[in-house]
């Protein structure tokens, strides 16, 4: 496969939150700033990148039938990894995060890259594989994060510019939903274009 | 692409083993790597919390700190001293009154009692109202300032007190009070060192 196309489906063909669908949990749980946001989608693709690699370069040695156990194992490490360093150098980015970083290990995005294109491709496209598909991510949340941000505190990345406290549902879990909803119609109008 | 390795009993118990073992010897030793950061950011966050109640001081709070069982929970204490002199005393309380359910703040106390400044720990309050009671939010945790609870009553005005209460988080509100009293309170029945 193309491996610029590889990359880049992550964003828009496939992208994991807006197309797929998957990983919902933490897409609206820490999206209430633009940095929450980033930081989160930055944590998982470093997961993904990291277990897709692992998980093609062991992919011949490991029996059928105890592949996801492995995997499962695989991605735990990373995601604990992850966790141990967030904690020691950036802890205050780790306090907004801190309930969401373990719940990687179950977010179908990283155990779904390792069981339907690491397990079958080269180390080399699962690595692009991971980095797009985690960039693709760390993208929607970013964006997610933003309008949020904007809407509901009128501020984005922490730089305040209103005054008070903008519409507040769209810090709480509703706006989540709401903001989630037209992203996903927008992502949709572009696909069917370039389709 | 190589064959894969048949799914005997052998070779999945060995596979398993393999895998768990690599696993945790990694993060064995990533944990040994970043226990020491780690220990030592969440000391600077206690001292820059103590920091914000307490007057300045020249000891270490964190080293010198004591603990007391109040109300199924427990208290810590700070003492700050400025050459081998009581200060202050930063005090880490909570109340199970919230609107969220338990938060905590960091009240910091002069030696006769008297509120030198709050600021808060952790909260889950509704963000907008209840946690206007955090100093980057709104200043309204600032009218407790320099008050005595000897002759400041730490109830909100709807209750027959003294303190405003946060408009719309009157939950929020009392269960601030609650966690002031709670350690004033403890501060003057032998938790003052």
């Amino acid at each position: 496969m193309n491996q610029w196309k590889n990359l880049t489906k992550g964003f828009f063909k496939e992208n994991p939150v807006l197309v797929l669908l998957l990983g919902m949990c933490p897409t609206l749980g820490v999206t209430t700033s633009a940095i929450n946001g980033l930081g989160m989608g930055l944590a998982t693709t470093f997961v993904l990148v990291m277990s897709n690699l692992v998980v093609s370069l062991v992919k011949s040695q490991i029996p059928d039938k105890v592949r996801i156990p492995s995997f499962i194992v695989i991605i735990a490490s990373f995601v604990t990894m992850v966790e141990l360093l967030m904690q020691a150098y950036v802890p205050a980015l780790f306090e907004q995060l801190g309930l969401f970083i373990p719940l990687i290990v179950v977010n179908c995005i990283v155990l779904g890259r390792a069981e339907a294109f690491a397990s079958k491709n080269n180390t080399f496209s699962s690595i692009i594989d991971g980095l797009g598909m985690g960039l693709g991510f760390a993208m929607a949340l970013t964006i997610l994060g933003g309008i949020r941000e904007i809407l509901g505190s009128g501020s984005i990345f922490g730089w305040k510019f209103i005054e008070g406290d903008g519409m507040l549902v769209f810090v709480l879990a509703p706006g989540a939903f709401i903001a989630l909803g037209y992203l996903i119609v927008l992502i949709n109008k572009i696909n069917k274009k370039s389709a | 692409m190589a064959n894969k390795k048949e799914s005997t009993f052998v070779s999945m118990v060995l596979t398993l083993f393999i895998v768990t073992f690599v696993a945790s010897a990694a993060l064995g030793y990533l944990y040994e790597l970043t226990k020491g950061p780690i220990e030592a950011s969440k000391l600077t966050k206690q001292t820059n919390a103590i920091m914000q109640v307490v007057p300045e001081f020249d000891n270490e709070p964190g080293n010198e700190s004591y603990t007391m069982d109040v109300d199924g929970g427990i208290l810590e204490f700070f003492p700050a001293k400025k050459n081998g002199e009581l200060v202050g005393t930063a005090i880490s309380t909570f109340t199970n009154k919230g609107f969220g359910g338990t938060f905590k703040i960091m009240v910091g106390l002069l030696p006769d009692g008297t509120i030198h400044n709050i600021s808060v720990l952790e909260h889950k309050e509704t963000p907008g109202l209840g946690d206007k009671m955090q100093k980057n939010k709104s200043s309204w945790s600032v009218q407790f300032n320099g008050k005595n609870p000897a002759n400041f009553q730490l109830k909100v005005t709807k209750d027959g007190g003294d303190v405003d209460a946060i408009t719309a988080s009157t939950i929020s509100s009392r269960a601030f009070c609650d966690a002031v009293v709670r350690a004033y309170n403890a501060y003057m029945e032998g938790g003052k060192k």
